[in-house]
């Protein structure tokens, strides 16, 4: 059960995934997907559905074996070791209490699996149980409590065990919008406090964002940019992770000797070691910015008012670009009014042109 | 994600080859025990003494006295029970769920009891209870088998109302300005016709199969009389038996199939629009 | 605003629609359960001249008609917790099986199954394990012939081997949608807390589905306590149970004037399944304390 007893670190524990692949008749739902969690760091794996970010979760917990790579906490490869004896804390997306069980018993479980005595591990429970702010709770059945209130109980049974590391599979998308928030700064000051290494999966941007230390953007079985949520957000190493995490636009560019030439303009490039030939500019909406000109090229064709400021969208040279325009200088804008459009940026990713990036669910 | 987490939890491979090894014992062990029985009735029904395929059993069948009889005695009580069944539980269990929905309990706790009630209890109160003109006719089978069906009808009617938005089709209708009868006919029994097909083939296999109630009240029905004829011939009296089986399943399978066609037709619709 | 007398005579005329529309259905209840069930009770107490009697239930709770209750409750019991655990078995080694097909063809199975029953299942055993069946024979050529190991298909303990045909089928059928309910996850986090496969098991997989267990051996109970057909067929009304014993009785091959006894036993079944039915509640209510 504990042969890592004594090993174990206030700290939590450094975890690395190195070159895992898992496949699944012809899917190959991880490949060669690797990550390193530091110690108490929270790491959220963030991506489309399928693209393996719950299979990376279940092989680290020991659901999923894999057919390659290595899995290490603190060093020691657990590959072959079976889930009930990794030492990992697990919360999942339904919420997976016991449902034959009060929710102090369902916090005492894992404890009793380990012959924690009955009175001591009721005191850890009750104590745990106060820390998530359940106290008063404690002896009703999971069927008695809202689906927050279950997921806190979840969390708490998770933490009770003082796991190696946490691991969170979408725990927040069965709730609705306004617990979700609540739970989510909850999970994250929990975590903060107790030092827990913790792998975090969503599909949820704004969720992963947030909450996590750094974000690792999958696609189809790897990372594809793993990085602190500002750098996430600033400097997209590819269209997939700009598409994917914030709004952009995709505008067709062309090179002429060696400059990449936009909207009839040199501009400079963030990724300039990208060679191919059709190129296409990905731009933030904050990119680029726009001014009323009877002559300019661009059409107004679309406003949404998002609060301080109104994303506006323009048809230039027959594609769409997405603008975010301070609120009262858009007011001014309406329908069919022609603008000029330039890029303000420091510089711009380019990507290959025709490369998919359109996802169903963004 | 739904595809890549199978139900069977990634557990190192000792325990799986075991998980595995016990299920097909278990299988295997029901597989035996399920399947011997059908292939002894079957080799006893259709070989004759030298122990050679042959059909003399089953083509001597029609020739026997009191066969005939029993036979159409038997059909006629299946189809007279169905038509019962389907005229008296189809509108109430309707009706019960559109509008009184504070009866289901009562419904549910009714059509329970014919499972509770051993039927050869209820059979007793019925010889003592019925005029004496409805005990002179065999249609007093037919009433009690109605009630015998209850369970198993309410079952496969209540699964099919609560697959549909009952409710709903029937707003949708009214206010598309279809009378009552109309909705009745054009729109709650269309989609009612899966639950009424499993009702009236666990209705139909349920007479036909009757044993207790006509032997008490002393009917020939085919049970019946096949349990007076094994003293006469074994063999035909087991051919009888397993051809109404069969009789049964393939009536079963068609319905199945029938009812699986037409949800395979209603998606091929859904998709193409 | 309606008119409150227009309104009224609506509301009215809308109760009697209601209860026109559910009366042919409790009255045809009445007429085929309420009123059969009321003469059995009846009859249990008057003699054959129509008057007030307990020599009746007297006469069933004594000698070969108490034997008769005993027998059946026994074999109701064995014929519901073993089919019951096959059933539960089987059940769960479909459940967990990845093949659709397989699933499908056990459910469809389990329904017909489920239903049979009476002479079709005697002739299929007859052949099976009758003193010439085939499976006989084939176990004689090993020595092992079950007949010359004591066993008898027309005994009380032949008709229990007979009866899991439909209990078995019967408890896969009800257990079925309550192994769904089983969600993988808890057996993950289960896992994921330090549980063996084992204690998984112990303090959450059968705590969770043992009041649908129950339930489904309940069922099973009250399917072999009513059973008739299949034992009369098998053993010819020879092996003494209660529900034979009433159609003994009825038919004829019992001395005359005792029809009343067989009234006397029907009742005495009421009373045997209304007992189980009461464990069953005071069972279930501790069982399933964390459902409520």
């Amino acid at each position: 059960m504990s042969q890592q007893n004594g090993s174990r670190s206030t700290e939590g524990a450094r975890v690395e995934l190195q070159e895992l692949v898992r496949v699944f008749g012809r899917t190959r739902a991880l490949d060669g997907f690797s990550l390193d969690v530091e110690p108490g760091e929270l790491v959220a794996l963030l991506g489309p559905s399928g693209c393996g970010k719950t299979t990376a979760l279940r092989a680290l917990a020991g659901f999923e074996p894999v057919d390659s790579g290595r899995v290490l906490v603190d060093g020691t490869d657990v590959v072959r070791v079976s889930p009930q004896d990794r030492d990992m804390g697990m919360v999942f997306q339904s919420y997976s209490l016991f449902p034959n069980m009060s929710a102090v018993t369902n916090v005492a479980f894992g404890l009793r699996m380990r012959g924690v005595r009955a009175g001591a591990r009721r005191a850890k429970a009750h104590e745990i149980l106060e820390l998530v702010g359940l106290e008063e709770h404690g002896e009703k059945y999971p069927h008695q409590l809202s689906g927050g209130q279950q997921q806190r109980v979840a969390l708490a049974r998770a933490i009770a065990i003082e796991p190696r590391v946490l691991l969170l599979d979408e725990p927040l998308s069965a709730l609705d919008a306004k617990v979700r928030t609540g739970l989510r700064d909850q999970i994250r000051q929990l975590q903060q406090r107790l030092a827990i290494t913790t792998v975090f999966v969503t599909h949820d941007q704004e969720e992963a964002l947030s909450m996590a230390d750094r974000v690792c953007v999958m696609r189809d079985g790897r990372g594809q940019q793993t990085a602190t949520p500002a750098e996430l957000y600033s400097r997209p190493t590819s269209a997939f992770v700009a598409h994917f995490v914030g709004v952009s636009s995709r505008v067709p560019a062309t090179r002429d000797n060696g400059t990449v030439v936009l909207w009839g303009r040199g501009v400079p490039v963030r990724n300039p070691e990208l060679t191919s030939r059709e190129i296409d500019a990905v731009l933030r909406p904050e990119d680029v910015t726009i001014s009323a000109d009877g002559t300019g090229s661009g059409a107004v064709v679309h406003k949404s008012f998002l609060g301080a400021t109104t994303r506006v969208t323009v048809l230039v040279e027959g594609v769409e670009v997405r603008v975010d325009v301070r609120s009262d200088q858009a007011s001014d804008l309406s329908h069919g009014d022609r603008v000029a459009i330039s890029v303000v940026a420091r510089d711009v990713l380019i990507s290959p042109r025709g490369e998919e990036d359109v996802l169903e669910d963004v | 994600m739904v595809a890549l987490s199978p139900a069977v939890t990634g557990a190192p491979a000792p325990r799986r080859r075991r998980v595995r090894v016990w299920r097909g014992f278990v299988l295997g062990v029901a597989g035996a025990y399920f399947l011997i029985p059908l292939y002894a009735g079957l080799r006893f029904s259709f070989q004759d003494d030298a122990g050679h395929w042959s059909f003399y059993a089953v083509a001597a069948i029609p020739s026997q006295v009191g066969f005939s009889g029993a036979f159409f005695l038997s059909i006629k009580l299946a189809l007279t029970t169905l038509a019962l069944t389907l005229v008296l539980m189809v509108p109430t269990t309707i009706y019960i769920h559109l509008h009184l929905p504070r009866l289901r309990r009562m419904l549910e706790f009714v059509t329970v009891l014919p499972i509770v009630i051993p039927p050869i209890v209820l059979i007793l109160g019925v010889l003592r209870a019925a005029p004496l003109w409805l005990k002179a006719s065999p249609y007093l089978l037919s009433l009690m088998y109605v009630i015998l069906s209850m369970p198993f009808v309410y079952r496969s009617l209540d699964a099919g109302i609560s697959a549909i938005d009952l409710r709903t089709l029937v707003e949708a209708s009214r206010s598309l300005g279809a009378s009552g009868p109309q909705t009745l006919w054009r729109v709650i029994l269309p989609n009612l016709r899966a639950g009424i097909l499993s009702a009236s083939v666990l209705t139909l296999a349920l007479v036909l199969g009757e044993f207790t109630m006509a032997s008490l009240d002393l009917w020939t029905t085919l049970p019946v009389w096949i349990y007076q004829f094994q003293q006469t011939d074994g063999h035909i009296a087991t051919a009888v038996s397993m051809l109404s089986l069969i009789g049964t399943w393939l009536l079963i399978t068609v319905m199945v199939s029938l009812d699986r066609s037409e949800s395979r037709r209603s998606r091929r619709k859904a998709e193409v629009a | 605003m309606a008119i409150p007398g227009a309104a009224r005579r609506t509301l009215r005329w809308r109760g009697l629609r209601r209860v026109t529309a559910v009366a042919p259905f409790i009255v045809y209840a009445f007429l085929g359960l309420g009123i059969p069930i009321l003469a059995v009770v009846d009859y249990a107490f008057r003699n054959p001249q129509g008057h007030l009697t307990l020599a009746n239930v007297s006469t069933v709770t004594h000698g070969t008609y108490l034997l008769g209750f005993e027998n059946s409750i026994l074999l109701a019991a064995i014929t519901s917790v073993v089919p019951g655990l096959l059933g539960l078995s089987l059940a769960y080694a479909i459940a967990t099986s990845r093949s659709p097909f397989l699933r499908r063809l056990i459910a469809t199975a389990s329904g017909v199954l489920a239903n049979f029953g009476g002479i079709n299942l005697t002739f299929m055993f007859i052949a099976t394990l009758g003193s010439t069946g085939i499976l006989t024979s084939w176990l004689s050529v090993v020595h092992l012939n079950p007949w010359n190991l004591g066993f008898n298909l027309y005994s009380f303990y032949g008709v229990a081997f007979v009866y899991l045909y439909f209990q078995v089928p019967l408890m896969v059928l009800v257990i079925t949608p309550a192994l769904g309910a089983l969600r993988p996850s808890w057996r993950e986090a289960a896992a994921n807390l330090g549980a063996t496969s084992w204690r998984y098991w112990r303090y959450v997989g059968l705590p969770v589905l043992f009041p649908s267990v129950l339930g489904g051996m309940l069922l099973l109970f009250g399917s072999a306590f009513a059973a008739y057909a299949t034992a009369q067929t098998l053993t010819a009304g020879t092996v003494t149970l209660a529900p034979i014993q009433i159609g003994n009785l009825l038919t004829g091959n019992a001395i005359s004037g005792q029809e009343n006894i067989g009234y006397a036993i029907g009742f005495g079944m009421f009373v045997v399944l209304a007992v189980t039915m009461i464990l069953y509640g005071l069972i279930q209510r501790r069982a399933s304390k964390w459902l409520r």
